[in-house]
């Protein structure tokens, strides 16, 4: 099949405009015949916090793998800051381009100690043998020193982070994006598995953090979406289906027939 | 202090240098003048046989570290690290082929025997260079490595890893036996390289070179441990821990696995190829056998007994071992490779952590039961 020569589905790039931090465009994935994304187009500002929900299956996952170099989309464009098209890059690239991705189910280092976790984390030059000579800073200690006050979990220093309990590496996954100093950061269902009070901590903490950084949120607890209080990005089969404020979204006849109609 | 000997200084624990200067002073002090200075006819004497079994026992040890650092530590189990122990060999053991000179059966003043015997008229191009002892020295690492840098090149950029990595370098262990075993490679066919007479002018038979071949071996063992300690104590040690345990979060972070893999692995052959050059001229042969894919699970196996992820572990469990095997093919040869199966199922089984993880468990025991007893003793 061959594509008309001035689609209208395609943009030219040129006019993405300054504010733009990440810029999805009519990006579609499939796995084996299953349409994970469809045609998906998606743009988040800087410094914008942005919640993505969906249903089950909705592509939510897939389009974190497309941004952050798991995934290469079959069709369609992914632009980062300048223009960077990511999908030429891979996952290490994305990660030092400024894309930190926390992942839905905490993956910490469990061999490892809390702090050990973060010095892994922490914003430095990754070449083999600077990392196999260089030492910590005194700087570098004390941001550590921060982010443990922030993800509150400076009596866990020195604790093996598998023995940490479910909500704390979480947070932990959070604070070593904290010191990763990303411009984008990726949140796959932060709170899942928090408890109540855990989970309006964690909201608190995410407010804290999107005072500086931008942040892309997935989740499908819709109170933990409420609270964010931010913009929101509705996923359905791999397409977006509405976007705006939670009154816009609830009262959106798609979104209740997704989320209420089956 | 400078920055790198306070680095140095902090590798081991008080008790850790003390152990390991104690094993040091035994090795490279001890045992030597217990050969050398003690009369033989007294029961003190260490015969010379036994300076040089303890002394392949050391570059066993030396292998045992490298395949522990890769192993233990980066989650790679390389089941082919004969082959580049065996390269190291092969490179000392060129050295060794043209030193011998016109002392040949043929007594062709360049060629070695196994060459004139194929009718031979010049050296290969390859067996350039190593008339010098620093050129076979600089070949026994840098060839090793640069096998290990390609292999794990191709490897690591594929993403290839567990199981079927360690089958990939069960093949290529494989492919080398087969092709050093061909007469026209030019390394000695099935007998290898042999007959090998004198190193830097020393004498191969006499006792004091074999003592003071000894000696190097416990000296460069003691060296290599440090290092590895040093890369396994480094940040970059605790990104290949980190490798090992969730390999694709690493790469998330912005790391790049492929070259931390690429490093470490190549390291680790230079290091299996220092150990083979000098177990060769104290064994004073090598040959294709050592490319059996069976020996470089062996190694595999010692390191699952000693401890895996310790690096001390790795090394006794080599000496131990290889001890049981020369005790056990003495008495009764047949009964060895079961013993070695058995070995491998019961440590597996029974004692995942190895030895090490024997002793420290029994320590904590110790320390469990030392504490709550002077509790009972401090309430009463």
């Amino acid at each position: 099949m061959s594509l008309p020569d001035s689609s209208p589905s395609l943009p030219e790039p040129h006019h993405i405009a300054p504010e733009t931090l990440l810029y999805l465009d009519g990006v579609s994935v499939s796995f084996d015949g299953f349409q994970a994304l469809n045609s998906l187009s998606l743009i988040i500002d800087r410094g914008e916090m942005r919640a993505i929900i969906g249903p089950n299956g909705a592509g939510k996952t897939t389009m974190m793998d497309v941004v952050t170099g798991r995934t290469r989309p079959d069709q369609g464009e992914v632009l980062f800051a300048d223009r960077i098209d990511l999908t030429a890059l891979n996952e290490t690239e994305i990660a030092n381009l400024g894309i930190g991705r926390k992942f839905q189910k905490p993956t910490v280092f469990e061999n490892l100690t809390v702090f050990e976790n973060l010095s892994l984390a922490l914003k430095a030059d990754r070449r083999i043998l600077t990392v196999l000579f260089s030492g910590i800073s005194a700087e570098q200690t004390e941001r550590i020193k921060q982010a443990l006050e922030t993800i509150r979990l400076t009596a866990q220093r020195d604790r093996a982070a598998g023995s940490l309990s479910h909500g704390q590496k979480q947070w932990l996954e959070i604070g070593m994006l904290l010191v990763q100093e990303p411009d984008l950061m990726l949140l796959d269902e932060p709170v899942a598995g928090m408890t109540d009070a855990e989970t309006e901590q964690t909201v608190e903490l995410l407010h804290e953090i999107s005072s500086t950084h931008s942040l892309v949120v997935v989740e499908h607890d819709m109170n933990f979406v409420r609270d964010l209080d931010c913009r929101i990005t509705v996923l359905d089969e791999g397409q977006v289906i509405a976007e705006g404020p939670m009154d816009a979204i609830q009262s959106d006849p798609r979104v209740i027939e997704v989320y209420l109609g089956r | 202090m400078g920055p790198l000997s306070s680095r140095l200084f902090a590798l081991e624990s008080r008790r850790g240098w003390t152990v390991f200067m104690g094993l040091a002073a035994v090795l490279m002090a001890v045992v030597p003048v217990l050969n050398l200075a003690v009369p033989e006819d007294t029961w003190l004497h260490v015969p010379t046989f036994w300076v040089t079994t303890l002394g392949k026992f050391l570059c066993f040890a030396m292998l045992a570290l490298a395949l522990d650092l890769i192993w233990g530590y980066a989650g790679i189990l390389s089941l082919g690290h004969g082959a580049f122990f065996g390269l190291g060999g092969y490179a000392m053991g060129m050295y060794l082929m043209r030193q011998i000179g016109e002392r040949g059966v043929y007594g062709h003043p360049e060629l070695p025997d196994f060459m004139v015997f194929l009718n031979w008229k010049e050296l290969p191009w390859y067996w350039y260079g190593f008339d010098s002892f620093a050129f076979a020295v600089l070949m026994a690492m840098l060839v090793p490595g640069a096998l290990a840098f390609v292999f794990g090149w191709l490897a690591f950029r594929s993403r290839i890893t567990g199981v079927y990595f360690s089958i990939i370098s069960q093949a290529m262990v494989f492919a080398m036996m087969l092709a050093f075993f061909r007469n026209e490679m030019g390394f000695g066919g099935n007998n290898g390289l042999t007959d090998f007479k004198d190193l830097l002018g020393f004498d191969l038979s006499a006792s004091t070179t074999k003592v003071g071949l000894y000696v190097i071996s416990a000296l460069m063992l003691g060296l290599v441990y440090l290092l590895c300690r040093y890369v396994v104590t480094s940040k970059l040690g605790r990104v290949l821990i980190a490798v090992r345990d969730a390999e694709s979060r690493v790469r998330f972070l912005g790391y790049s696995v492929t070259r931390a893999k690429l490093f470490v692995f190549t390291l680790s052959a230079v290091l299996a190829g220092i150990a083979g050059a000098l177990y060769v001229p104290q064994v004073g042969i090598i040959n294709p056998g050592e490319f059996t894919p069976a020996k470089s699970i062996e190694v595999a196996i010692w390191v699952a007994v000693g401890g895996r992820g310790t690096l001390f572990g790795a090394a006794a469990g080599a000496v131990a071992v290889n001890g049981a095997k020369s005790l056990l093919t003495g008495i009764a040869p047949e009964i060895w490779l079961f013993f070695l199966g058995a070995l491998f199922i019961l440590v597996t089984l029974l004692m995942p952590r190895g030895l090490v993880g024997v002793v420290r468990q029994w320590r904590e025991r110790r320390a469990i039961s030392k504490a709550s007893h002077s509790d009972s003793h401090v309430s009463a």
